[in-house]
């Protein structure tokens, strides 16, 4: 089913239309195949970034869509109905983006941020360890200044497109101060000493390449250096709400896709004598999970124009965030239910979504520390 | 090197077609409106030949017209933002009810108005399936005729096309100007950008009437037809399938079908 969206203008109307041309023709009839084989689609990602989708949300003047972030994640919304895993892949994409659109020189910008707005390069963002998790600050993989460059040494964990992407925002730790010790560097795929490992095995999203990427003494050059030394967190940590916000969309789409499909199959399925639609058991059930959807897309966009409107949106983006993906693991369990033993099956794409919209309770901050986050601010007042 | 691709707006491949009770045409204003097809491809075409011609140094520009009722548009705008640089509509309720001789006439009289080489079009459109276009209009210019082309090479002054055929294909090759009509086989139509989509509304859009392209009424629309649809009726619904039970046998009884239907 179309969703009918509040879009802000014409040019949105245009651009939404043309992303929901592109999920169905070009995501959903590839995706359940892809996601069996656990093979990324790195081809399909340069069709929609000619189709300009890998650099909406930044300013034109760059090689972006100057889309505000209301239409942006509407559009990650709508990917994320034909395949969650690409949506993903956008949205993490336009999280590598963002440290040098916001903090890098004029000239860094000049440089690099076209090709990475172009939509031929696709990028990867490595904040996590293996034991720097919620606790990012904790981080250990260490950049060295040697001469003109910074070497790097150490491994960095949970890596989105790791083994596939193009460039890496890498972050690691130049001193031992507690809030000044960590620094983004900005590196080739193609640098020596910058090693993908295996992607992990995972239960869902498997066509979205999850990896380590060891740093073995990789020379980056101290010019792509992205902000000044021991500004990395601070980096990371505004880069937060809009990748949350992301993640909110594309939790939002699956669960869309799962109530589409949950839908068409109860208005045809019959049982006793008519559509199981009509009986109340599963209208309530669908009804609930339609009204959870709505009041997800509600919550994400409410935050998306706050932010749009340059207020702060923290606490909204972790409501949004918690709202959005708890909404969506309870929709797609659903949808399941719905099916039945049909939903069960691989025959049907409900069971994936289901597993595909687990993660997104545990990545870009799980929704205990969305919570805390929550929590605190009410705490301060 | 100045191309115009020639593109229809086509009542949506999917949807049921009706035809109007009262002058027995296509409705095309109860139906959403998409781009014929294999005009994409002729569309995609263009601008291959174009991008090729520049990489080499070479100019010239990709236009595109169309002949239909204020709706058509939308077409043309597609057309623009998959990256066409400008267009031209030919618009008038006197082309209403024209038949295929009479399109030939009042296209090739709108294409007087626009320099090119080379034009380029589908080879059928998906509403009238006629076919027969391209070589009317061909035969109207006075260009060469080169037709079911799966592939074009443009040369200095000539353009080769591998022509599609039931066994395959022949190599055809002939001076410019020249109309080439395509088929689905040549290449794979882009989507449109984003930014696409935006420069489109800035491209230059040219509207004509019969009188702009010098066109005469009495050789257009029903009075310039000359052909008429006399009747029309609804297609049958499908008649229930012939179940085949294999008891045995069943290889044999589909054999004796589809000998019977001179399948095989």
């Amino acid at each position: 089913m179309v969703v009918d969206r509040e879009l802000p203008s014409d040019e949105a109307r245009e651009l939404l239309a043309l992303t929901r041309q592109l999920a169905s023709e070009e995501l959903a009839p590839r995706a359940a195949e892809f996601e069996e084989r656990g093979e990324c689609p790195r081809e399909l990602f340069r069709t929609i970034g000619r189709a300009g989708l890998l650099g909406l949300a930044y300013p034109e003047e760059h090689g972006g869509g100057g889309q505000p972030y209301e239409v942006y994640l509407q559009v990650l919304e709508e990917l994320a109905i034909g395949w969650a895993a690409v949506a993903l892949g956008v949205s993490v994409h336009t999280l590598t983006c963002h440290p040098i659109a916001q903090f890098g020189t004029d000239e860094q910008k000049r440089r690099w941020l076209p090709d990475m707005l172009g939509g031929e390069l696709l990028g990867a963002y490595c904040l996590s360890e293996a034991q720097a998790g919620s606790d990012a600050g904790s981080l250990a993989a260490r950049a060295r200044r040697d001469g003109d460059a910074y070497v790097l040494d150490g491994t960095k964990a949970w890596v989105t497109h790791g083994g596939v992407a193009d460039y890496y925002d890498i972050f690691c730790r130049t001193s031992e101060d507690a809030r000044r010790g960590i620094s983004l560097v900005l590196a080739d795929a193609d640098t020596p000493g910058l090693l993908p490992q295996s992607p992990e095995k995972k239960m869902g999203l498997r066509a979205s390449p999850t990896a380590q990427l060891v740093l073995e003494g990789a020379r980056v050059d101290a010019d792509r250096l992205i902000g000044a030394e021991g500004d990395g967190l601070r980096i990371a940590l505004s880069a937060l709400d809009g990748g949350r916000l992301g993640i909110s969309a594309v939790a939002t789409g699956v669960a869309q896709a799962a109530l589409d499909v949950a839908t068409a199959y109860a208005r045809e399925r019959q049982q006793f004598g008519q559509r199981i639609v009509d009986f109340q058991g599963v209208s309530f059930m669908l009804a609930d999970m339609a009204t959870g959807i709505e009041a997800a897309r509600a919550l994400y966009l409410s935050a998306a124009r706050r932010r749009d409107a340059g207020k702060p949106y923290g606490p909204q983006a972790s409501m949004a965030k918690v709202f959005a993906t708890d909404n969506a693991m309870k929709v797609t369990t659903d949808a399941v239910q719905v099916l039945g033993g049909y939903g069960y099956t691989s025959d049907f794409p409900v069971e994936r979504y289901m597993r595909e919209v687990k993660v997104m309770q545990i990545f870009e901050g799980t929704n205990q520390i969305q919570r805390m986050v929550i929590g605190r601010s009410l705490a301060a007042g | 090197m100045n191309i115009v691709v020639c593109v229809k707006q086509v009542p949506d491949t999917w949807a049921e077609k009706k035809l109007s009770p009262d002058d027995k045409t296509v409705d095309r204003v109860g139906v959403d409106g998409v781009m014929n097809e294999l005009d994409e491809y002729a569309v995609e075409e263009a601008l291959r030949i174009k991008e090729a011609l520049s990489a080499q140094g070479g100019g010239g520009e990709v236009t595109v017209l169309t002949m239909g009722p204020d709706k058509s548009v939308e077409t043309i705008r597609k057309a623009l933002s998959m990256g066409a640089d400008k267009a031209v509509h030919l618009v008038d309720p006197a082309l209403h009810g024209s038949d295929a001789l009479a399109t030939s006439y009042a296209l090739s009289k709108a294409l007087g108005t626009i320099e090119h080489d080379l034009v380029i079009l589908g080879v059928e459109s998906t509403d009238a399936r006629m076919s027969v276009l391209p070589a009317m209009l061909a035969e109207r210019l006075g260009a060469s005729q080169l037709t079911f082309a799966r592939k074009v090479e443009v040369g200095t002054g000539t353009v080769k096309i591998e022509r599609q055929t039931d066994s395959g294909y022949d190599v055809v090759e002939a001076p410019i100007p020249a109309v080439v009509s395509v088929v689905e086989k040549i290449n794979e139509p882009r989507y449109p950008s984003f930014k696409g989509i935006m420069a489109a509304k800035k491209k230059p859009l040219t509207t004509l009437t019969l009188a702009d392209a010098g066109i005469e009424a009495d050789n257009v629309g029903f009075a310039g037809s000359g052909t008429e649809v006399t009747d029309f009726a609804a297609r049958p619904p499908k008649q229930a399938g012939q179940i085949v039970k294999d008891e045995g046998d069943g290889g044999s009884k589909l054999a004796d079908f589809l000998a019977q239907q001179k399948f095989i």
